[in-house]
């Protein structure tokens, strides 16, 4: 009797000591180092670029919009959460992340009012209507940039030229017009492009929005992110090689006399493809999900330029394709092992 | 006295035939573009709605269960004619500005539903109320959605314009503006819903 419950002293003691000694827990036992803050932030830090080429080519007026449409995405979504009595998630970069995204795809001369309406409509009626961070069903700053769009197209349309100051060292000085027609604007109205070479479109000496003109620095923030492994090329190389394809195979002058590379670097097709259709929480789960859901913005981005009314295609492109998210997610389950 | 009232006031919010039972959305999103568009649809359709109500609920023990609704169908028709040819005497431009919306009251399944739902069931007075409450309630909705539509997508109040500097925003003028401030309104009227109980 005394030995029995010797033992089971001993056995408590053991038990309590194991407790100390190893931690029990449930799976998953792999962590990586990551986070969603951390993922926000880098993609963050890999837009800058851009943005300092965007003021590099327009001035301190694209300055002026980015810090705007950060600041006001910051507010907006922290004003929400405190009135709404949630946790204030500011830290996890989304909210700023779509504020730089969204004064990315504006003209650098947008009054001060229309950043921050679209900032407000991105945030609240972009993602906190539907719960927040991860719940909405469509890319925010998209959100944002097609509700002015649709409600102010006088400013959404008209770009301001490049400055021209010291960074156009190869083509002619031209300070008299204000305001410019973007190279798609340009092919739309059927008129040929004069003066733009292939290296011009690459770095961004045309109008355009602030963010989407400078291709060469889009380029190495998504080299970032691809060596980063945050983005994998599936999404950005195919919706890009689509748009390339499917506009040389649709040209102007009949069949299989479209401009590939032009089709390429115009417009905001770059930016679009590797920080806007690459979002986590709006682009489908499965890799060949995300084949299907690229090649879609890609045909949709061609036929919108092509045929559409409007000259650039991307931002329509990537929303639609966002709504049929949750379908090609459904189709293209991976098979459960085992079943 | 205290049953009736309650019959009138459920038609408001509780049971608010656009927001709540999300009835005769169709009308809602095509004529909400403007103020006087809003409330002379509202008065065309709470009309039709109080005397459908009233005849349906005299002659619902007469009428055949088979065949019933084609009897409120006629019934509605009739008085959605006498509103048509009104209109079109009284105030010809409001009709030209509803257009085909008049005549397709017939089928709005707000005012068949209350006369399958509510007229068919009970008595005279309550269908009154009924009727009165919720032709109210939709008339509500829809000066509120057209006018949230109105005053930002055409920046005017009733067609007087408020601030001579505003920037329309064109959106509210479209029907994609009329399915989000639907849309919202609703989410908002789910929450107050979900609050009180």
């Amino acid at each position: 009797m005394k030995n029995i419950e010797i033992s089971k002293n001993k056995e408590d003691k053991i038990l309590s000591d194991g407790v100390n000694k190893l931690t029990v827990s449930y799976s998953p036992h792999l962590h990586t180092n990551q986070s969603a803050a951390k993922i926000m932030w880098s993609v963050f830090l890999s837009l800058i670029p851009a943005g300092i080429a965007g003021i590099f080519i327009f001035g301190s007026k694209a300055l002026w919009i980015i810090s705007l449409g950060i600041i006001s995405a910051i507010a907006t979504e922290g004003l929400l959460q405190y009135l709404n009595k949630k946790k204030i998630t500011l830290n996890d970069g989304s909210a700023a992340l779509t504020g730089l995204l969204l004064s990315y795809n504006l003209p650098a001369n947008s009054p001060w009012w229309l950043v921050i309406i679209g900032s407000f409509v991105a945030v609240a009626i972009g993602k906190q209507i539907f719960g927040g961070l991860g719940q909405n069903i469509f890319n925010p700053a998209l959100v944002g940039r097609v509700f002015l769009m649709t409600c102010w197209p006088k400013y959404m349309t008209s770009f301001m030229k490049p400055l021209n100051a010291g960074f156009n060292v190869f083509g002619s000085v031209n300070y008299d017009a204000i305001t410019a027609a973007t190279p798609l604007m340009i092919v739309k109205e059927g008129e040929a492009l004069s003066g733009l070479s292939y290296w011009d479109l690459f770095l961004g000496r045309h109008a355009g929005c602030v963010g989407e003109v400078c291709i060469l620095a889009l380029l190495i923030g998504a080299l970032f992110l691809l060596l980063k492994k945050y983005i994998s090329w599936h999404i950005p190389i195919i919706y890009i090689a689509t748009v390339g394809v499917f506009s040389w195979i649709f040209g102007q002058k009949g069949l299989f006399s479209g401009n590939f590379l032009f089709s390429i670097l115009s417009g905001g097709l770059i930016l679009g493809a590797f920080f806007m259709a690459t979002d986590y929480v709006t682009s489908p789960l499965t890799r060949k999900g995300q084949v299907i859901f690229a090649a879609g913005c890609g045909v949709l981005t061609s036929v919108i330029r092509l045929w559409g009314g409007y000259p650039e295609g991307v931002s329509y492109a990537i929303l639609m394709m966002n709504a049929a998210t949750p379908i090609i997610d459904r189709y293209t389950k991976n098979r459960i092992f085992g079943k | 006295m205290k049953l009736e009232r309650k019959e009138f006031i459920k038609g408001i919010i509780k049971e608010n035939p656009t927001f709540v039972l999300a009835l005769g959305l169709c009308p809602t999103l095509a004529v909400s573009t403007a103020m006087s568009n809003g409330l002379g649809m509202g008065i065309a359709a709470t009309f039709v709605l109080l005397g459908s109500n009233i005849f349906i609920s005299l002659i619902k023990n007469i009428v055949p269960d088979r065949i019933r609704i084609p009897c409120y169908i006629v019934v509605i028709a009739t008085f959605v004619t006498i509103t048509e040819l009104f209109m079109k005497a009284y105030s010809p431009a409001l009709n030209r500005a509803l257009g085909i919306y008049v005549p397709l009251i017939v089928v709005n399944c707000m005012v068949l539903g209350r006369a399958e739902a509510y007229a068919s069931k009970s008595s005279v007075k309550n269908s009154i109320m009924d009727a009165l409450g919720m032709g109210l309630g939709f008339t509500l909705a829809l000066l509120l959605i057209s006018g949230i539509r109105e005053i930002l997508g055409l920046g005017t109040f009733f067609g007087y314009k408020i601030i001579k500097s505003y920037e329309p925003m064109f959106i509210f003028a479209l029907p994609s503006g009329a399915l989000l401030v639907i849309g919202l309104l609703m989410s908002l009227f789910g929450l107050l819903k979900n609050k009180k109980t």
